[in-house]
């Protein structure tokens, strides 16, 4: 199987108050993964600007860091678009905003909107810090989809670059898959014959999947399958919560109508309740 | 032998216990049944049919293992309307109309539907209705039959009739009064008796006995004619021929009016209601602990009301006291539900005419009692220990129920609950944004094998359906974490039933256990309005009573330890024969030897359910053996042993003890083992010692004497006993 590092992370910058952590963590991910920086800032270009980036910048040049930043004023969804396009940029990293006096974060509407278009593939960060964080435990989707497998390669190829230790792969099986109804006795045996059926069949499956990836991103990383009985794209998120996971890695949706978002499922409910940081490999 | 010849001689070998236990049933059932049918407005044999029919066609096709269906006193305010309204003829339409709903709602598997309401809503609808009964049957208790539009007037006029009643000139009317206050006073003291010979017939059993040999006795003895008013005995107790011929009449013609589908969407409701919530708490005292399918239940009940208003009876619902007598005397499968039906059919057959002699007052002080235990102030006391705003909720709809209706009343309480819950979080965005997210993760952790659940957001009556049918996947032997770190908001109904299936889980050996509740008021990140947490033991007790000082005095004398607080850890009881079909309240007063062996201790236990419900208080010893002993009960010899006996127990002999064989009682599964255990020393012990009951769970033993707190002196003798008996076994 082959493996897609990233080789241009390109991401939107804007003069709030989080500017120096986004850029930071940025940058970090940047010299771990080996690839180039794209600072994309939607608004026209001034030495003012350029001198404060670049003074943010510095430690990290110092690293090796290759970027580049680009100034165009416009529409900043479809400008962020459009440069992501342009520079090929295969992951674009986004920050995600904190809903007041809760520890809930949710992903903004420029930046939700950005996720739902982008054609490659979209960090969302909830806590980006100045300080390095170590990203010990990832979580990632082992759904039944053929996205699943270049999925979990990403995740193991993120996770041997950045030195975490633990990934779990989550199976989210639908309900609907466990035919009978528990009504007594007889039935609540029956159906835990039946889930245990089904989570045999599924370690099975991300077994057969993990053997593809080459052992070198696989050996020192402890990893853990974990089968979930419930809604998918939702209960990934509560599991990642619930664990402290530090990244989930999930599969791009599939596609998008105005129904999923009135009603949302996989990929929209994690953008309203962000579970930890969030990686969508497209 | 093959698993199904198994099953069908378990069946036969426990016949005869369900046999007894439905005997015993049908006890209750038939003063019941005529008591509920004419608070209802309709025919008292109405009642009877209803519990026939619902005993015969349920215990055939319904899903629940020990509950007796019959007649409810939650549907006495509905019908009420309904036959006043409609008239007896459409009520039983409306009868028909609303089994055919209910066998709808078994098919939709709304068996969840009672979750959607939060309980102190319940409560309040069944004070109201409790109110209700107690209102309208009061009066005619003590002979003062009036009619009233409103059911607030019937209570408020409860003073005046007392007045009248001390003020009666016609004897008539004063016999029949007091034959009420009697009933009644036999109803409330009958619990406080422990006598096993008197226990063995149910109080409203006792009622009509004594008042049907009342008659007899002026019959035969005085010669003289009943003393009691005319218009104060029942009537309208056809014999079963008439009942075969005269089938009523059903008229269908108001079935296109509102007022006919209010009346059965209120059937429905409460009929569906009482009926889960009856389920629910049957379940608790299954002693095999097995689970109901409530939805399969549902349809049976529906259908036995279709037929049940055809032939012209009261709707099919699954009740409480009944079932919970029917558990305490041995019934262990549906089977005592049908023969609870059987013997009812022959008490009409054969003793119709008898059931003339009862007076109505004495039939009455019953549901009055049955009104009161639902309206009590103990469950006032109850609600408001769990907060002000569950007060609020309850009384709301308790005035609104009666005031207005069954509907509007229930209505009303959701509304309320959930203006409240929006007050609390100071917003109704909580709410809105997340109720229709799924918001419960279960997993089965690898370690351990653990279930966690996580809920998210909040949990309340809204949603706690989605909880419910996650732990209702887990299979109770397993052990259960729920954690609520990430949940803003819980209710009390979500904390009520989870409290439930804690029970559940301990009884069933399995283990449950809520968590992330403790920093629900503290943590100023998490704006939580929490309300009460899991019940918590008493930790302030302000001073011990005299008693309490003296086992103080006592444990201090013999080096044990001593704890006069509640203790709700009881799970080391649950393995005894005894509490089987017993809910144990707490142990209290605990003094135990340093290494625990052996603990004395007074509990509080409940027995049965509603008003057939009896809180127990005993003192007990319980010594933890180091050894694998067999299991088995001793007690006794006596008169309620051979009525067992009759039942289907087997007393085990001793050889070469014939003394012991002819005093004591024994009983257990595995006799050839007891046999060898009752060795000389062992069978010499209990020969030449007092007597108390005694059981042994394989590897402790428990020993009690009276079903009552024991005095000082007993303690000592019982510890005494306690200690030779651990000397002498091991």
């Amino acid at each position: 199987m082959s493996l897609k590092p990233f080789k241009k992370i390109g991401i939107g910058v804007t003069f709030s108050p989080n500017l120096k952590a986004n850029i930071h963590e940025a940058s970090r991910l940047a010299l771990r993964l080996r690839s180039n920086l794209v600072l994309i800032h939607v608004g026209e270009q001034s030495t003012d600007k350029d001198a404060k980036f670049n003074a943010i910048l510095e430690p990290f040049v110092k690293k090796g860091l290759v970027f580049e930043i680009i100034f165009k004023p416009g529409n900043p969804v479809d400008v962020i678009l459009s440069i992501t396009n342009e520079k090929n940029i295969d992951l674009l990293i986004l920050g995600a905003l904190q809903r007041e006096n809760f520890l809930k974060y949710y992903v903004g509407s420029i930046a939700r909107k950005i996720t739902r278009k982008a054609q490659c593939s979209v960090l969302l960060l909830i806590n980006p810090s100045v300080e390095h964080i170590a990203c010990q435990h990832i979580v990632v989707n082992g759904l039944k989809d053929p996205k699943t497998t270049q999925t979990i390669n990403t995740a193991f190829y993120v996770a041997h670059q950045l030195n975490s230790e633990r990934i779990t792969i989550v199976e989210e099986i639908n309900q609907d898959e466990i035919a009978i109804k528990v009504d007594d006795d007889k039935s609540l045996r029956k159906t835990n014959i039946l889930k245990e059926r089904i989570r045999q069949r599924e370690a099975s499956r991300i077994n057969e999947i993990i053997k593809t990836i080459d052992s070198e991103y696989t050996k020192n990383i402890s990893i853990k399958s974990q089968p979930i009985f419930g809604k998918q794209g939702y209960s990934i998120g509560h599991y990642a919560q619930i664990m402290r996971a530090d990244l989930l890695v999930m599969n791009a949706p599939s596609k998008m109508t105005f129904w999923d978002r009135l009603f949302p499922h996989d990929i929209e409910h994690i953008l309203t309740e962000l579970p930890t940081d969030v990686l969508i490999i497209q | 032998m093959s698993p199904k010849k198994n099953i069908l001689i378990d069946f036969l070998k426990s016949m005869p216990k369900n046999i007894f236990s439905g005997f015993v049933v049908s006890l209750i059932a038939l003063p019941l049944g005529l008591g509920l049918a004419m608070a209802s407005d309709a025919p008292p044999i109405a009642g009877i049919i209803a519990a026939i029919v619902g005993g015969l066609l349920v215990s055939i096709l319904g899903g629940s293992h020990v509950t007796i269906s019959g007649p409810g006193n939650g549907l006495v305010g509905v019908l009420l309307v309904a036959i006043s309204t409609l008239g007896l003829e459409s009520a039983y339409a409306a009868i028909i109309f609303s089994g055919i709903l209910m066998i709808l709602l078994g098919f939709l598997r709304l068996g969840k539907l009672a979750d959607f309401f939060p309980s102190s809503a319940i409560q309040g609808m069944l004070a109201a209705i409790g109110l209700i009964i107690l209102g309208k049957q009061f009066h005619i208790m003590l002979a003062h039959k009036i009619d009233r539009a409103d059911t607030i007037d019937y209570l408020l006029e409860i003073p005046y009739t007392i007045n009248d009643a001390i003020h009666y000139t016609n004897p008539g009317l004063i016999y029949a009064a007091i034959i009420g206050v009697l009933s009644l006073c036999i109803m409330l003291f009958y619990p406080k008796i422990r006598n096993k010979y008197l226990q063995l017939i149910p109080a409203p059993m006792w009622i009509v006995i004594l008042s049907i040999g009342f008659s007899y006795y002026f019959e035969l003895v005085a010669h003289e004619a009943n003393p009691i008013d005319k218009n104060y005995m029942i009537s309208g107790i056809p014999n079963i021929s008439t009942i075969i011929s005269e089938i009523p009449i059903i008229d269908f013609s108001k079935i296109g009016t509102t007022a006919f589908w209010a009346s059965v969407v209120a059937l429905t409701l409460i009929a569906s209601i009482e009926s889960l919530l009856s389920i629910k708490a049957v379940d608790k005292l299954d002693p095999q602990k097995r689970r109901s399918n409530v939805n399969r239940d549902l349809k049976a009940l529906g259908l036995a009301s279709v037929g049940s208003g055809f032939l012209g009876g009261l709707n099919v619902v699954t009740v409480i006291a009944r079932s919970s007598v029917n558990v305490n005397n041995g019934g262990s499968n549906r089977s005592s539900n049908f023969f609870h039906a059987l013997f009812l059919v022959i008490f009409i057959v054969l003793f119709s005419t008898e059931l003339k002699r009862i007076p109505l007052p004495a039939l009455m002080a019953i549901l009055v009692f049955t009104g009161y235990k639902l309206a009590s102030p103990k469950t006032i006391k109850n609600i408001f220990s769990i907060g002000k705003e569950q007060l609020i909720i309850f009384f709301v709809t308790l005035f609104v129920t009666l005031k207005v209706g069954l509907i509007t009343g229930i209505t009303s309480g959701v509304v309320v609950t959930f203006i409240i819950h929006i007050i609390m979080n100071k917003g109704v965005s909580l709410f809105a944004r997340n109720v229709l997210k799924p918001n419960v993760l279960m997993f089965k952790e690898d370690e351990g094998g653990n279930y966690y659940v996580s809920v998210k957001h909040f949990c309340s009556f809204l949603n706690f359906y989605r909880l419910k049918e996650k732990l209702d996947a887990i299979p109770e032997d397993q052990d259960v974490v729920v954690d609520f770190s990430l949940c803003q908001f819980v209710d009390h109904t979500v904390m009520e039933n989870l409290n439930d299936y804690q029970e559940l889980f301990t009884k069933r050996d399995g283990h449950f256990e809520v968590i992330g509740l403790d920093m629900h008021d503290t943590d100023s990140k998490h704006p939580f309005a929490m309300r009460r947490l899991l019940p918590v033991p008493n930790l302030i007790k302000n001073s011990l009573t005299k008693r309490q000082s003296a086992i103080e005095g006592f444990a201090k004398d013999y080096g044990l330890n001593y704890n006069a607080d509640k203790q709700r850890e009881t799970h080391f009881l649950d393995y005894f024969l005894f509490f089987r079909t017993k809910k144990i309240n707490h142990i209290y007063n605990k003094q135990s030897e340093k290494n625990l062996a052996i603990k004395l201790f007074d509990i509080e236990f409940s027995e049965g359910e509603f008003i057939a419900k009896e809180v127990v208080r005993s003192t007990m010893l319980h010594i933890q053996l180091d050894k694998n002993i067999p299991e088995f009960t001793l007690d006794r010899e006596g008169f309620l042993e051979k009525v067992y006996a009759f039942a289907g127990f087997k007393d085990i002999p001793i050889q070469d003890h014939s003394d012991f064989s002819k005093r004591f009682y024994l009983l257990g599964e595995d006799v050839e083992a007891i046999k060898t255990f009752f060795k000389d020393d062992i069978t010499h012990f209990f020969e030449s010692n007092p007597y108390y009951h005694i059981e042994s769970n394989g590897n402790a033993i428990l020993v009690f004497g009276k079903e009552r707190l024991a005095s000082i002196k007993e303690i000592k003798a019982l510890f005494d006993f306690g200690k030779r008996l651990k000397d002498v076994i091991s």
